[in-house]
C-alpha cells in the first residue's frame, strides 16, 4: 500500500516566521513521542515544556491519549473492522482514512496477528539493503496483505502527531511551529534525508537532531541551570542510549568559549541494532524453553503474555538488588482463568545471567565485539548485532575514537600514547533500559575499571535524566534554543565523505584497478556550511545516471574536502550505499556531457547533501538513496 | 435537546417519553401536574422532565432529583477490568474444585490487571493523610460525605475519634473515548484463531 498525501504539503522553511511553540518528535525504533515548549513563555534557560498525550486506538472504536504512541502499524483485513471502530477524532470521513492503524492497539493485535504487523520501521529505514521506497513491510506477509515501505511507515506515525497536535492545538497548526525530530546519530546521510522526506510526505519540514544529543539538552534544560555546577570545562559526556530496538553512542567534549561553557559533540557510534526489547525476548524464549523441558509448550499468544511477564520481572528484580525470585504468570486463553494459567518464575541468577552478563558483561577495554560471518546465504532481515554485549560494542567504540579529543581546544596533552581507549569523565544514560540502578551501575563499574587499569580518575554519572521522554524534551528544548534561548551543542558534521574512484594505474589483467577514496565532505562541517570540491572536474552524460561507491568515516578528522586516500585501515572507512547523480535534461541534449564540480552542503535541516552544479550554476541534487534491485 | 452527561440519554427519554404520554392520557391530575410544571406540556408530551430513566415518572411533589447512572462508562470500566485483569473470567469461576496455589496464580494476574486499571484512569487519593489509628478531631462543619461517623455519634462537633479507615477519593477519572457507534456492551470479543 503506498500512502497517498491527502493534503498539500505545504513549502515552509524549516524555520517559520513566528511559531509559537518549539516541538520535539522522538520517532523513535518502538515508541514515538512528542514534546513542546512554550515560545511565549520561555525565557532564557527557563524553558516551559510539556508532553502532548497522543489520542490512539487501544481497542476497537477506543480512544485513548497516551504519553507515548507505540510506533506499529497494523494493516487489519476487511472483515476485521468496521470503519467506525477504527475511526480517530481527526478522521473527518471513513472513506478516507487509510485502514492502517498505529499505536497501543496495532501493538496489541498485531502480537496476535502477526502477518498484518509492521514494526522497528525505523530499522528498516536504515537498512543498506533494502529499497527503502518499496513495500516491503511486514516482510512475512501473505501477497493478499498490501505491505508499506518503511519510509510510508514512518510517514504514517509522523502524520498521527501531527493531526494530534492539531486536534489539541488548533490555534497553532503545527506545519507554523518549529518542529524538531530525532534520528540516531550513527544514521547515514541516506537515511536522515529519508527520515526528512517521510516528516515533509506527512505534511511539514523538520529539522533533525541526534538523540544523544537530544538527551543531553533534556539534562541540560532540566538541571534549570545547574548543570554547570556539575560539569567543567574539560569533561568529556559519553552518552549511553540504549532504547527499544538500538544502542546508540556519542561523546560530547565541554569547552570554555569566552566565559560560557559549550558542548561539541566529538564522535558517533556505529549502528547498533540491539536495545532493550531485545533482553524482553530473549528472556522470554528462555522462560519459555524451562517450561517445554517440563511439557508445556506455548502459542503465539502466550508467548506474547510471557514476554511481557519477563518484562516486569526482569524490572522488579533489576529494581531491587535483595529480590530473589519474581513469579510470572500466563494467563489462559480461554475463559477458564483459574485452571488454565500457567505458572512460572524468574530468578535472580537467570536475570544476571541473561541481562546483567549477557548483555552488560564486565569486559577488558580491549575487548570487541564478536562478528561471525554471515552464512552464504542469508534470509533478507534486519541485520541485528551479532554480539549481544553492549560493553564490548562501548569498548570498541571508545578504543576507535581514542583520538577524538586530540585537536581540541584546550584538551590538548590530555591523551598520551599510552591510552588504549578515550578517556570519559561523565556518562549520560538514556532508554527506559537504564531504569534498572542495576544495570546503569554494571555499565558504570565496567567503564571505571578501563579508567582505573590507565591511572585515570573514575567517570561520574551525570544525575537527573529522564529516561523515557528524554529525547523528546531534548528536541523540543533544542527547537527552543536555536533560536536563541538557550545553550547550543555544536560540532557539525560526525562523519567524513568519500567517494570511491578507481586509480589511474596501468591496468593489470585479472586484477581489479585498486580503489582510491576521494574526500567530498570533512568532518564537523557546521550546519549551512558549503564546500566545493577544488580542481575535479566529471564530466556527466544528460539522462545517464551515474554511480558512485561511497564511504563514510568516524575517525579521520583532518582529511579536507578534495584529498585523495590511498590507503586507510580496516576500520577507518565504511563503504555506505552507493550514491547515484542522474542529470535530467530540463533545457539540455540527453546525451550531452556537462561538466560538473561537486559540492557539500550542510543544511539547517541536519541533512547533508551532495550536489553536482555546472560551470553556468545549475545545481543537482545527488541521491543517497539509490533504488538498487535487491542484491542484498 | 443538547447532550449532558448527567442527563438521560435519547432511548432513555424516548421511554421516558411515551410513559408520560401514556400516564397523562390515562391520568387527569398526571396531566395536570405536567401542565403546571412549567417545562413541558406546551412544547408537548415528549419533554417532559426525568428525574429517573424509568419509564413510570414518580409523581412527587417535590422529587429528590436521583442522577441516572450512565450504562456506557461502567461498561466500559468492566471492559478495561477484563481486558487488563481477566476480572470477569475471574468472579465467573467456581473456586471450590481448585487449591489455593491455582487460585493465587490467577489472583496475581488480576491484582495486577486490577492495579493497572486503577493507575492509569483514575488518580485515587486517601481522605484523610492521618495514619489509620491515629486520633484526628472533627471541627464543626466538617465535610459529611467524605467523613462517616461511627460508634457512639453523639454531642456536638467538635468530635474526637480515631481513624479506623482513611478513605479513597477520585482525584481525576480519565476513562477512554468511545467511538460514535462503538457497542459498549461486548465487554470482550469472542476470540477466533485462523
Amino acid at each position: 500500500m503506498n500512502e497517498t498525501v491527502s493534503e498539500t504539503v505545504s513549502d515552509t522553511l524549516n524555520t517559520p516566521a513566528d511559531p509559537r511553540y518549539a516541538i520535539g518528535i522522538d520517532l523513535g525504533t518502538t515508541h514515538s513521542a512528542l514534546s513542546y515548549v512554550d515560545l511565549q513563555a520561555s525565557d532564557g534557560e527557563k524553558a516551559v515544556d510539556a508532553v502532548l498525550p497522543i489520542p490512539q486506538l487501544t481497542a476497537p472504536g477506543t480512544i485513548e491519549a497516551l504519553p507515548l504512541l507505540p510506533s506499529f502499524l497494523y494493516l487489519p483485513h476487511p472483515d476485521e473492522l468496521p470503519a467506525g471502530e477504527r475511526a480517530l477524532p481527526w478522521s473527518d470521513t471513513e472513506a478516507t482514512t487509510t485502514p492502517a492503524i498505529a499505536g497501543e492497539m496495532a501493538r496489541s493485535r498485531g502480537a496476535t496477528t502477526p502477518i498484518r504487523l509492521v514494526s522497528s520501521a525505523k530499522s528498516w529505514l536504515c537498512h543498506p539493503g533494502v529499497d527503502r521506497r518499496a513495500a516491503i513491510l511486514p516482510t512475512d506477509a501473505p501477497d493478499e496483505v498490501a505491505r508499506v515501505s518503511p519510509l510510508a511507515a514512518s510517514t504514517h506515525y509522523l502524520r498521527h502527531l501531527r493531526q494530534a497536535w492539531n486536534a489539541a492545538h488548533p490555534e497553532a497548526p503545527f506545519d507554523q511551529q518549529s518542529v524538531t525530530v530525532t534520528i540516531p546519530a550513527s544514521f547515514d546521510p541516506g537515511a536522515r534525508e529519508l527520515t526528512a522526506e517521510a516528516a515533509r510526505l506527512a505534511g511539514f519540514t523538520p529539522t533533525l537532531l541526534e538523540e544523544p544529543q537530544a538527551a543531553l539538552y533534556s539534562w541540560i534544560q532540566g538541571s534549570g541551570g545547574r548543570w554547570r555546577k556539575q560539569v567543567q570545562p574539560g569533561d568529556i559526556i559519553l552518552v549511553v542510549d540504549v532504547g527499544g530496538g538500538t544502542s546508540d553512542f556519542s561523546l560530547i567534549a565541554i569547552l570554555e568559549r569566552d566565559g560560557k561553557l559549550e558542548p561539541h559533540r566529538v564522535a558517533v557510534g556505529d549502528h547498533i541494532l540491539l536495545g532493550g526489547d531485545n533482553m524482553d525476548l530473549a528472556l522470554a524464549h528462555f522462560v519459555a524453553r524451562k517450561l517445554a523441558t517440563n511439557g508445556t509448550q506455548l502459542d503465539a499468544w502466550q508467548m506474547r503474555a510471557l514476554t511481557y511477564g519477563c518484562r516486569s520481572a526482569k524490572e522488579a528484580l533489576l529494581a531491587d538488588a535483595n529480590a530473589t525470585t519474581h513469579p510470572i504468570v500466563v494467563p489462559s486463553r480461554g475463559s477458564k482463568l483459574i485452571g488454565g494459567s500457567i505458572r512460572t518464575e524468574l530468578t535472580r541468577d537467570e536475570v544476571t545471567t541473561f541481562i546483567t552478563d549477557g548483555f552488560f558483561p564486565r569486559v577488558e577495554a580491549s575487548a570487541r565485539p564478536t562478528v561471525r560471518a554471515r552464512a552464504g546465504l542469508t534470509q533478507l532481515g534486519l541485520p541485528y548485532a551479532q554480539d549481544a554485549a553492549i560493553t564490548r560494542h562501548l569498548a570498541a567504540f571508545l578504543a576507535r575514537q581514542a583520538g577524538a579529543t586530540a585537536e581540541l581546544e584546550g584538551f590538548s596533552g590530555r591523551v598520551t600514547a599510552d591510552h588504549t581507549f578515550l578517556h570519559p569523565s561523565a556518562v549520560l544514560f538514556n532508554g527506559g533500559v537504564f531504569k534498572s540502578g542495576i544495570l546503569a551501575q554494571r555499565v558504570m563499574d565496567t567503564i571505571n575499571d578501563w579508567l582505573y587499569m590507565e591511572g585515570a580518575e573514575p567517570a561520574r554519572a551525570l544525575e537527573g535524566a529522564d529516561l523515557d521522554l528524554a529525547v523528546a524534551r531534548g528536541a523540543a528544548y533544542f527547537s527552543y534554543a536555536r533560536r536563541g534561548g538557550g545553550v547550543r551543542i555544536r560540532g557539525g558534521t560526525a562523519r567524513s565523505y568519500y567517494v570511491g574512484v578507481e586509480s589511474s594505474m596501468p591496468a593489470i589483467p585479472g586484477m581489479e584497478p585498486p580503489l582510491e577514496a576521494l574526500c567530498v565532505a570533512p568532518f564537523g562541517m557546521e550546519e549551512g556550511g558549503e564546500l566545493e570540491l577544488p580542481g575535479q572536474e566529471f564530466g556527466l552524460v544528460i539522462g545517464e545516471p551515474v554511480t558512485f561507491r561511497f564511504f563514510g568515516s568516524t575517525t579521520r578528522r583532518h582529511d579536507r574536502i578534495g584529498d585523495v586516500l590511498e590507503f586507510w585501515g580496516p576500520d577507518e572507512l565504511h563503504e555506505m550505499n552507493a550514491i547515484q547523480a542522474t542529470l535530467p535534461a530540463d533545457g539540455r541534449v540527453a546525451g550531452d556531457v556537462v561538466q560538473v564540480k561537486l559540492h557539500a552542503l550542510a543544511t539547517d535541516a541536519g541533512t547533508l547533501e551532495l550536489l553536482a552544479v555546472a560551470r553556468d550554476g545549475q545545481r543537482w541534487k545527488i541521491e543517497f538513496d539509490v533504488r538498487t534491485a535487491a542484491e542484498a | 435537546m443538547t447532550q449532558q452527561t448527567n442527563l438521560p440519554g435519547f432511548f432513555s427519554r424516548l421511554s421516558i417519553a411515551f410513559g408520560a404520554l401514556f400516564k397523562s392520557l390515562g391520568d387527569a391530575e398526571f396531566a395536570a401536574r405536567v401542565r403546571d410544571d412549567g417545562v413541558g406540556p406546551t412544547a408537548g408530551p415528549a419533554t417532559a422532565p426525568a428525574p429517573a430513566p424509568a419509564p413510570a415518572v414518580k409523581p412527587a411533589p417535590a422529587p429528590t432529583p436521583l442522577r441516572a447512572p450512565t450504562p456506557d462508562s461502567a461498561l466500559q470500566l468492566l471492559s478495561l477490568f477484563q481486558r487488563e485483569a481477566r476480572l470477569i473470567d475471574f468472579a465467573h469461576e467456581n473456586l471450590t474444585s481448585y487449591s489455593d496455589a491455582d487460585i493465587g496464580a490467577a489472583a496475581r494476574v488480576v491484582h495486577e490487571g486490577c492495579a493497572r486499571v486503577l493507575r492509569e484512569h483514575f488518580t485515587i487519593e486517601p481522605v484523610r493523610s492521618e495514619t489509620e489509628g491515629a486520633r484526628i478531631t472533627l471541627n464543626e462543619g466538617f465535610d459529611a460525605a467524605s467523613v462517616r461517623l461511627t460508634g457512639n455519634v453523639v454531642g456536638t462537633a467538635p468530635f474526637n475519634g480515631t481513624l479506623s479507615h482513611r478513605g479513597w477519593r477520585a482525584a481525576s477519572v480519565t476513562l477512554p473515548q468511545l467511538a460514535e457507534r462503538h457497542d459498549a456492551r461486548v465487554l470482550a470479543p469472542a476470540e477466533v484463531e485462523l
